[in-house]
């Protein structure tokens, strides 16, 4: 987890990616080179002084365990980006319900951009309050809400 | 049901031919597997057991488990999961082990 | 009859590897499949792939499957054929296959065994009820033909393919009720699990199904707790309502053609079941016959590839059809698939191969 030193500074990829498996399409995808995997099983580490935040390495990622978090986005809000694969998209400045790693709605969230990708997993960044920055992991998208 | 909206495949809409089950009409696409235009119809009892009567359906979709043996077009124990579809069939559902006519 | 150089049988990852660095390299390939596409299980994988660059990672199964299927498409020395089931494997090497309906004899130097495995199905009262599925017919119906199974659907077993399928039940649009699991952990990578979770779907684990229920039509399922000994826990009954019930509880490999064939087998759990003794190239105890993929051992795509190349080049070299490159390229895909074995998550993997592997067959 980086420091609170580093969050301030700006937005920066996390890895929910914590068991060995044989995996390493992050560390080719990072334009910057931050990402290193040593041997195919390790767990992916971060450079994180190299690390922007730019979310690239999210669109490639087949676990979809990487997200972006932005505490500089606002004075009360956070910005979080985070992968999705689901039809329909949500719409940009809509509000959606907030999921948890457990799938439980835990307040709202705007979505400020939808960054669709050719390889189609698509990025969605979201406001949220700072306090949610690290619970907000997926959303749900309500009706009417849809592009 | 048919999949109309998928964030990963696309599905082009195709011509769609008729056939009838029971000697009712039903669409499908030619080509794609009866069973998959019967379920797409909402249609999952495809037979029914030689000995206890017991309905059957789709179980492997590849033609390795015999669970989808229906009478098309007057032949019995067709694999309706890999037996492509061709307007003006006329499927069956089994009894038993069919009628060889 | 017809004769070729290496006869391969299934086109899947592990088949088209194998042709496409045998003919590579020189030799006469006859590829068959018995489906009436070439990929295998690839081409239901709407996922993106693990594993390193050399084995696609990051890309999805279908996209991995139609970048196989052009390679193989481009080399002349292919033969393809679809449709075509092979029935027999005969003492004297003749092959019995049915070719779009047609019988016919092939006569081939040596055979790559690539089939892949099968589903295994679990016993329960009604479990012959339309509504219940093996997991690759749900994949089949819905990512193939664009077809839902049903509108709420249960799974059993949290295996990879459980979590994956089930990812992919909830892309399609069917709501997953739930993920019904007997050992007291998700076995699938926890990535692939966490997708689930965070879209609300239950995972059960120390659970298993007691009973389906329904008329004509599966209505719903009962399932129970299991305590340390994996038997059921009275009064932890369960009742869902599913139109759908998806079984992963784990594929075998499909070994007829190596029985037929009298290759010596041998029992690994950790593998799928029953598998050809080989060697280190891919042979079996049989002059003749090679294996490569789920056939030798149900593990992933990634292997899979491996080992088709691998058998892929060595076959070729062994009728005289050797690129400069064999050595370095032999070895380099030697190395790829150990550094994908040597994780924690491989351990079962080679546990099972140390049975099965031989310094030399036959
Ligand atoms: C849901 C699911 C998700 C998966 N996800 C991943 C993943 O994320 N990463 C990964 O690396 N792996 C994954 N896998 C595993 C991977 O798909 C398999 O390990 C791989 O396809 C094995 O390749 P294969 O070529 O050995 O067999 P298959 O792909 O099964 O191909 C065998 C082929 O042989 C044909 N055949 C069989 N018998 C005959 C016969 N008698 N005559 C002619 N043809 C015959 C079959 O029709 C088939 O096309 C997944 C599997 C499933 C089911
Ligand atoms: S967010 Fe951008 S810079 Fe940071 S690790 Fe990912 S790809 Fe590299
Ligand atoms: S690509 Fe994703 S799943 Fe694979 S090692 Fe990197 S973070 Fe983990
Ligand atoms: S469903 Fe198994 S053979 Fe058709």
């Amino acid at each position: 987890m980086p420091s609170q030193e580093r969050f301030a500074k700006g937005p920066i990829a996390l890895f929910e990616c914590m068991q060995q498996i044989p995996c390493n399409p992050c560390a080719d995808a990072c334009p910057r080179g931050a990402i290193t995997v040593k041997e195919i099983n390790d767990c992916p580490s971060l450079n994180e002084e190299l690390c922007n935040g730019c979310g690239v390495c999210m669109t490639h990622c087949p676990g979809l365990s990487i997200f972006v978090v932005d505490y500089t986005y606002g004075k009360d809000a956070a910005l979080v980006k985070i992968p999705y694969e689901f039809s329909p998209l949500p719409e940009a400045k809509s509000v959606v319900d907030a999921l948890n790693r457990q799938g439980q709605c835990i307040g709202t969230a705007q979505v400020i951009r939808v960054q669709t990708s050719p390889n189609k997993t698509n990025i969605i960044w979201l406001s949220v309050p700072r306090e949610l920055a690290m619970e907000v992991r997926s959303i749900h998208v309500m009706k009417g809400e849809t592009s | 049901m048919r999949i109309v909206n998928h964030p990963i495949l696309t599905f082009p809409k195709q011509d769609m031919v008729t056939f009838t089950l029971n000697g009712q009409t039903i669409e499908g696409i030619a080509g794609e597997p009866i069973a998959a235009a019967l379920h797409a119809a909402d249609v999952k009892v495809l037979r029914h057991s030689h000995g206890r009567h017991r309905p059957r359906g789709l179980f492997c979709a590849i033609g390795n488990c015999s669970s989808c043996l229906m009478t098309v077009d007057k032949i019995p124990n067709v694999r309706v999961c890999i037996e492509p579809l061709r307007a003006g069939m006329v499927v069956e559902t089994q009894e038993g082990k069919g009628k060889i006519v | 009859m017809i004769t070729t150089e290496i006869l391969i049988i299934g086109a899947g990852p592990a088949g088209l590897m194998a042709a496409i660095h045998a003919a590579e390299a020189g030799a006469k390939v006859l590829l068959v499949e018995r489906a009436d596409r070439l990929g295998g299980q690839l081409i239901k994988q709407t996922h993106k792939f693990f594993g390193s660059k050399a084995e696609f990672a990051g890309e999805r199964g279908m996209d991995i499957a139609e970048k196989l299927i052009n390679l193989s498409s481009d080399i002349s020395g292919i033969t393809i054929w679809k449709n075509a089931v092979v029935l027999g494997i005969y003492p004297d090497g003749v092959v019995t296959i049915s070719h779009e309906g047609a019988f016919c004899t092939v006569s081939p130097k040596k055979i790559i065994i690539a089939t892949g495995a099968s589903e295994k199905t679990m016993a329960f009262p009604n479990n012959d009820l339309p509504g219940i599925y093996g997991a690759g017919a749900v994949q089949t119906l819905m990512n193939v033909h664009g077809v839902i199974p049903a509108k709420r659907i249960l799974m059993i077993g949290a295996g990879n393919i459980g979590v994956i399928v089930a990812y992919q039940l909830l892309q399609a649009g069917v709501e997953v009720a739930g993920i019904v699991e007997a050992a007291p952990q998700v076995g699938g990578y926890r990535v692939h699990a966490a997708k689930l979770q965070r879209h609300g779907v239950p995972i059960y684990t120390s659970h298993s199904i007691q009973s389906a229920h329904g008329d004509s039509c599966l209505e719903g399922v009962t399932i129970c707790r299991l305590d340390e000994q994996w038997q059921p826990i009275e009064g932890s009954e369960q009742y869902i309502a599913v139109d759908g019930l998806c079984l992963a509880v784990g594929l075998s490999p499909l070994t007829e053609l190596l029985w037929q064939a009298n290759c010596e087998m041998k029992f690994a759990a950790e593998l799928g079941g029953y598998v050809p003794l080989r060697d280190a190239n891919m042979k079996t105890t049989h002059e003749n016959i090679y294996v490569a993929g789920d056939v030798s051992g149900v593990e992933e795509a990634s292997a899979a590839m491996v080992e088709g190349k691998l058998a892929g080049l060595y076959v070729a070299s062994v009728l005289g059809h050797k690129k400069d490159s064999f050595t370095k390229e032999f070895q380099t895909a030697k190395s790829q698939l150990s550094a994908l074995r040597s994780g924690p998550a491989s351990v079962k993997i080679c546990t099972g191969l140390s049975k099965v592997v031989l310094e030399e067959v036959g």
